[in-house]
């Protein structure tokens, strides 16, 4: 069989496995996430007709829901494949399995991390300014341009590895382990780097206060650390229920109580933060008042989602850090609902807006993200759910349902 | 350190062969969005997909140059049913812009605002302004978190009050040019902190950088009444901004290059505003630096602007 | 100026780097020279990527003075050729009231001439609020040559002079408007500039500055749709 032919025999049967075989919800899970990437085509088209002015960002607020996104999503991004060191540390069985996942979920993210990106950009026709060779990348000084090029090296090691070992198992052939656990072990620095390299496009802005603090990186990484398991611990967890996946549940406690630390230390660097805010009460103060509470009498619009994210940070430390409620089922879902959410208002909500409120020269504009940004959001998460879920279909259908059976033929 | 760089830099490529590549992929991908439109290409898709592969304005050779500029011209002329002049007036040697505003001069009276509007073609709606006149409490200083940009009297200066006019800094040190991540603003050797809205990607980190909020993006396609576009025009300035796109004060490039004050300093009626050579020791501005006592704003972010306010009184 | 400064660890990193076709104004020594160092692309790869951030993105600090004895030197560098010092002040016409001026036209040589300081019936606009408890028209005003003003010794000047009869109580001041620094000028930085008369912004009777009716207020972002 010749390499093209097995590629598009791999194609046509990993497409036919994603798509046949499900059961009723899962296709009603198909059918919400393509209605949500539908709407979204409609609202997208009409911004890239008449442009971000039918978002809410202006010039005092100039980022918004769509790079607030972004930023969540490269932490889900690095935090997936994170995952893979304490699957190292502990030898948990699969650790095949779990780098897979995680991989995915890393790739799925990437995807949705370019989209917002594209979505932001005033001129996405000109994205080719920004490829090396025929555009001019401003290195090494612009982090943006440093940025994209992390993320994409990322994206494509993440995506090869994991097409590699499911194309390796759709044949029943032995991975290489000489090409795999090098890109894995290499993927884990990536991992950090593209967090910290993110956290600096916001830390390296002096004339931005709220961003411009050494601990923004480490908070990065930390409050990563807790949405990126959570998310996998859920999936974890559905996919032991629906398939041959085999993960002990001292590997699931673990993973939650890694989150109990890790939340434990984003905590204590926003504690250190706020301390260093409201303590010395410089003019700086402002960006946090206006998080908490309001400005010049009025009373701002992200303080409720800012209150909510601390007291589900708060809730869900607990519920992971105390044994009994790490161990228990439901409220160790619970737990890792409430840090996903907490950790998606802080990221999504908490860390860009703030930072442009007030502007420059100290003029408050209230923003709040316009229908169109929900949309075309709600529109990129159907993208990366629904890639994902298609690539998880086919993994699984691979490595449990007949990869079993090729390796034994 | 000596003034001139003394290692020896290597010997720049010669440009056909640089450009050779670079050209290939540029028409690749013009063929490609020419491959995407309909198969009978008019004139405006012509001119679309020619603003699409537009290079990088320190890519265009002389004759490039001369070619976009009239290809401009021409657009903008059909656009705004007048003769458009685009121009790309270098800048002059031996010459470093400086700027200074007399804060205890300033009415805040906004003329400064609407004549630049006028002259530098912002749009008028969605409205742009690139200078925004704070008011500000005399017995708090200069304080910008109690500054208003909003304030509306009948006569202006308002009892009590102070005002601030703050625009592009031109920084020498420049946080806008630092973060861009395709090199489509640069601080030319006069000093003037340019951009080019042809390769603007409309990311808006220079927003987010530039502590002064300078930077102002075109949310919307702008628009200007065709009977009030300033035809004279340069590529690098003020001629016409698309959508998407960053845009702010050049210091009236159009005007200062061909040796003229800016718009602002023609029509502030107290005269705050100053203007001049900063490497001429007998300029006003040098006058201005050498006798009365100036600072800049937000000192502590070193971006070293060559705009200084000062209290004349 | 710092432009060579500011490039300096990009130079010495020199050997690592490919330099972009450069500028169409190459031929410009000074430009060409700025452009190349601007056009810089380093290829990096592995840890040497991370070496160049750190250090590169770094602005190099210069020491000495910015604007001072530093800028001369380098206009000095740059052979800026100094203006000849103006002595003539293209000043805009006196802004006279409508059918105010020649005086004479009314005012005939033989009048009588009471000196001492009294209300004037005929002049009933104007109000006198500059100093008026110690001076009065003929401080300025000169009896004898009523199209002229005169300074305190008793030189008569012309109108379009009358900054130097203002500067003999607003000596720093008239040195400031003479410097560019005080008033209004236009036309160019580098050239002719149109001067105003100190009485075309500040009324000799009533010096203060009239308030403005100021232009609107921008439009706030959120009425920005």
């Amino acid at each position: 069989m010749s390499f093209i032919r097995k590629i598009s025999n791999f194609v046509t049967g990993t497409g036919r496995m994603a798509l046949l075989g499900g059961n009723r919800w899962y296709y009603v899970w198909l059918a919400v996430l393509v209605a949500c990437i539908v709407q979204a085509g409609f609202a997208y088209a009409h911004q890239y007709q008449y442009g971000l002015i039918s978002t809410n960002m202006r010039d005092s607020v100039s980022w918004g829901f769509y790079i607030g996104n972004f930023t969540f999503l490269v932490g889900v991004a690095a935090a997936a494949v994170l995952l893979v060191i304490p699957a190292y540390v502990y030898d948990w069985k699969p650790i095949k399995e779990v780098a897979l996942f995680g991989e995915l979920l890393a790739v799925a993210a990437i995807i949705m991390c370019l989209l917002f990106v594209m979505a932001d950009m005033g001129r996405p026709d000109r994205f080719w300014h920004l490829i090396p060779g025929i555009g001019h990348m401003h290195l090494p000084s612009s982090i943006m341009a440093w940025d994209s090029v992390v993320l994409n090296i990322y994206l494509i090691i993440n995506l090869s590895v994991a097409s590699y070992l499911v194309y390796c198992g759709y044949y029943g052939i032995h991975y290489n382990r000489k090409i795999v656990v090098p890109l894995v072990i290499l993927s884990i620095p990536m991992a950090v780097s593209i967090h910290t390299v993110t956290a600096f496009l916001y830390n390296g802005m002096a004339g931005r206060p709220y961003w411009n603090s050494a601990i923004l990186a480490p908070r990065f990484i930390a409050s990563a650390f807790c949405s990126g398991p959570a998310l996998l611990l859920i999936l974890f967890q559905i996919l032991r229920k629906v398939s041959a996946f085999e993960i002990k549940d001292e590997a699931i406690h673990k993973v939650a109580e890694l989150m109990a630390y890790a939340m434990a230390f984003n905590l204590f660097l926003f504690g250190a933060e706020v301390f260093k805010e409201y303590y010395s009460d410089t003019h700086h103060l402002v960006h946090y008042e206006y998080l908490f509470s309001g400005l010049h009498g009025k009373a701002s619009p992200i303080a409720p989602y800012a209150w909510i994210s601390l007291a589900f940070a708060v809730i869900s430390f607990f519920l992971f850090l105390i044994p009994k409620t790490r161990r228990m089922p439901l409220t160790m879902n619970i737990g890792c609902v409430l840090i996903y959410f907490s950790v998606y208002i802080e990221k999504g909500i908490a860390l860009i807006i703030p930072g442009f409120t007030p502007d420059q020269l100290g003029q408050v504009y209230a923003y709040v993200p316009s229908s169109t940004e929900l949309r075309v959001a709600a529109g990129v998460f159907g993208v990366g759910f629904l890639l994902f879920t298609l690539m998880v279909k086919v993994s699984v259908a691979i490595l449990f349902e007949r990869g079993d059976q090729a390796a034994h033929a | 350190m000596s003034a001139e760089p003394t290692a020896p830099l290597p010997v720049p490529q010669p440009q056909t062969e640089g450009y050779s590549r670079r050209e290939a992929l540029v028409m690749g991908l013009f063929a490609l969005a020419a491959a995407a439109t309909t198969a009978g290409c008019s004139a405006a898709d012509k001119l679309a997909l020619d603003d699409f592969v537009a290079k990088h304005f320190r890519d265009l050779t002389p004759d490039e140059l001369k070619d976009r500029l009239a290809q401009l011209e021409k657009k903008y002329s059909e656009q705004y049913g007048k003769s458009v002049k685009v121009s790309a007036t270098p800048p002059i040697p031996g010459v470093l812009f400086g700027y200074a505003l007399d804060l205890s001069r300033c009415i805040g009276c906004r003329r400064c605002v609407y004549g630049c509007v006028d002259e530098n073609n912002q749009s008028r709606d969605p409205q742009t302004h690139w200078i925004t006149v704070l008011e500000m409490d005399k017995e708090g200083g200069v304080n910008l978190q109690n500054a208003d940009a909003f304030y509306d009297h009948e006569t202006v200066p308002a009892p009590g009050k102070f005002y601030m006019p703050v625009a592009c800094q031109h920084c020498e040190n420049p946080p806008c040019v630092k973060v861009c991540p395709v090199e489509a603003t640069w601080k030319e050797p006069d000093g003037i902190v340019v951009i080019d809205y042809d390769w603007c990607i409309g990311c808006r980190s220079c927003i987010s950088a530039c502590p002064y909020g300078a930077r102002h993006f075109n949310w919307g396609t702008p628009s200007i009444p065709k009977e009030e576009l300033n035809p004279v025009t340069e590529y690098l300035g003020n001629r016409p901004r698309q959508r998407g796109v960053v845009e702010k004060c050049s210091w009236c490039l159009q005007l200062t290059r061909n040796g003229l004050y800016p718009k602002c300093v023609e029509v502030c009626p107290v005269g705050a505003r100053k203007f001049g050579n900063l490497l001429d020791p007998e300029s006003e501005i040098r006058y201005i630096i050498e006798n009365k006592r100036v600072f800049i704003l937000k000192e502590e972010l070193n971006t070293q602007p060559k705009f200084f306010y000062y209290y004349g009184l | 100026m710092t432009a060579h400064f500011r490039y300096t660890t990009s130079q010495l990193l020199a050997p690592l780097i490919f330099l972009a076709p450069s500028s169409r104004r190459d031929t410009d020594p000074l430009w060409g020279s700025m452009t190349r160092i601007r056009n810089i692309r380093l290829a990096v790869a592995g840890a040497s990527a991370a070496v160049l951030l750190t250090v590169a993105c770094r602005p190099v600090q210069e020491a000495g003075p910015r604007f001072g004895k530093g800028i001369e030197g380098v206009a000095k560098a740059k052979g800026v050729v100094p203006k000849p010092t103006v002595t003539l002040f293209p000043v805009a016409p006196p802004p006279f009231s409508e059918g105010a001026f020649p005086c004479s036209e009314c005012h005939g040589l033989t009048d009588k001439v009471n000196r001492v300081p009294h209300k004037v019936d005929f002049h009933e606009e104007i109000v006198l609020q500059h100093d008026e408890k110690n001076r009065w028209c003929l401080d300025c005003h000169d009896a004898q040559h009523r199209d002229k003003l005169h300074l305190a010794d008793g030189r008569l000047i012309d109108f379009t002079e009358s900054y130097r009869l203002c500067g003999q109580c607003h000596g720093p001041t008239l040195r400031n408007w003479k410097a560019g620094e005080h008033g209004k000028r236009t036309g160019s930085w580098s050239g002719a500039k149109q001067y105003l008369l100190c009485a075309s912004c500040h009324s000799p009777h009533s010096p203060h500055f009239k308030p403005l009716k100021p232009k609107a207020p921008p439009l706030r972002q959120e009425a920005i749709r």
